[in-house]
């Protein structure tokens, strides 16, 4: 599933299937033409039910749900929004970002992270969505988010909200900017997980605004590990310990240890992918060089190999963005990236292979894989 | 009274005018929302506030504030903003 946006106008979402061969592809769209999807999700706990975060360039927010693998859609009778203040002046949600299906236990429950920052549960399938006050209507959070200014171009975002496989109150969530945080209570309340992070130089490390984690992955088969694409370089955490280690300092100096997004192994803990990006001076955010390849370490950040046998060998300049790379769970794992250009590209094999499997779309802000 | 309403939110009325009643324009965009569910939210943010690039006009007169009254006989008109794009 990959979805699209443009500056303006033109995004939809689409559904690319195959077989288990993953040879062949059929292509399902474009769905929603028009309206930007920022994120799509199959529920994992029923193998059918999708969710949908849109917007579009006038319209405000919402959520469409399927209950069929996107054969007919349903708006959310309650979209994510913030409390209404007395004066007028609170805050509005822009569009929600990140959707996460809740533990497998939870059977309907749901989470959202918007932008401007805020943490929403649905606990009714994604048709209606309460924010958590721990968060939305935290003094001490609002003053962590930042302003407007010191999120991303097109709005500060809360996302990788991420559930502990082994206990439903378990849960992690990132801010750009604004820092990793860890709830044990099902997020009635929260406490930072930065200690080990970088910041850039010259702000105060201990200032969390200045924070950003670009997207925080925790390992299926281990959960008590986790793994992160910063701003500021590559890390690990092996829970219960509280700080992160730059295991990005391993990756070769061309290439640097900076980007958006980051990949984990379904089963391999040690196995994880990054797709770098230049983000030196002026940070041009494009392939280091005009040459694209995604990094793999198989051995938890010791070492990085370079994988780029069949990606453009010069003079591609795209990128790839946060949510716009993935990995199926097939016995091969297969990658799955969505750049700026437009393109899917697939690298089988763990990204030993390239191929391009669908171009001259849209920029692409999301790519997830599924089993239907 | 009858209300225009712009290509985007036809999905909502099924039609390019609709039906609703109300003494402000809030009230009418309440009475429209009940009328065709979720539409509201889509042009009006949770803190009450027109959203960017929608536009409302009044008998062809720009109108900004959800306050405005509004008369039986009054040509209600919601259109998305040109936005330079």
């Amino acid at each position: 599933m990959i979805v699209d946006r443009s500056e303006w106008h033109s995004p939809a979402a689409w559904i690319f299937k195959s077989n288990a061969a993953r040879r062949t592809w059929v292509t399902e769209g474009p769905h929603f033409l028009g309206h930007i999807i920022t994120h799509l999700q199959l529920d994992p706990r029923d193998g059918r039910t999708l969710l949908a975060a849109a917007r579009t360039g006038h319209l405000g927010p919402t959520i469409f749900r399927s209950t069929n693998g996107g054969r007919t859609w349903k708006e959310a009778a309650k979209p994510p929004a913030f409390a209404k203040t007395a004066d007028g002046a609170g805050r509005v949600v822009n569009h929600t970002f990140w959707l996460t299906p809740g533990h497998a236990s939870e059977r309907d429950t749901w989470y959202a992270g918007t932008s401007p920052q805020g943490l929403f549960r649905s606990e009714d399938g994604g048709d209606t969505w309460v924010g958590l006050p721990s968060i939305n209507d935290s003094p001490q959070y609002r003053e962590w988010m930042g302003a407007e200014q010191d999120g991303t171009p097109d709005g500060p975002k809360l996302h990788s909200i991420l559930i502990d496989p082994r206990d439903a109150k378990h849960l992690y969530f990132a801010m750009s900017s604004g820092g990793v945080h860890e709830s044990l209570d099902a997020g009635q309340s929260w406490r930072p997980l930065c200690k080990g992070l970088e910041v850039v130089g010259g702000f105060d490390v201990n200032a969390l605004t200045f924070h950003d984690p670009h997207v925080v992955r925790l390992c299926p088969a281990q959960p008590n590990r986790l793994w992160q694409q910063n701003h500021c370089g590559i890390y690990r955490i092996d829970r219960p310990s509280d700080t992160w280690q730059r295991v990005g300092r391993k990756m070769p100096k061309k290439a640097g240890d900076i980007g958006f997004p980051m990949v984990v192994h379904p089963r391999d803990a040690d196995t994880a992918w990054v797709f770098p990006m230049d983000g030196t001076d002026v940070w041009p955010r494009t392939a280091p060089g005009g040459k694209p390849a995604a990094y793999r370490t198989n051995n938890g950040g010791k070492t990085w190999q370079r994988l780029d046998h069949g990606l453009p060998t010069e003079q591609a300049w795209w990128t790839i963005k946060r949510q716009a790379m993935t990995a199926d769970a097939h016995s091969k794992v297969a990658l799955y990236v969505g750049n700026t250009g437009g393109e899917l590209w697939m690298g089988s094999d763990g990204g030993e292979r390239w191929r391009c499997i669908a171009r001259h779309l849209p920029e692409i802000y999301a790519v997830e894989a599924a089993s239907f | 009274m009858k209300v225009l309403i712009p290509s985007a939110l036809r999905s909502y009325t099924q039609g390019p005018w609709a039906e609703a009643e109300g003494a402000t324009l809030g009230t009418l965009l309440e009475d429209l929302d009940q009328r065709h569910p979720g539409i509201r939210f889509r042009m009006v943010d949770e803190q009450g506030g027109l959203r960017p690039h929608m536009r409302v006009f009044v008998n062809g007169k720009p109108v900004l504030k959800l306050g405005q009254a509004l008369r039986a006989t009054d040509d209600v008109a919601i259109v998305q903003a040109l936005s330079g794009g």
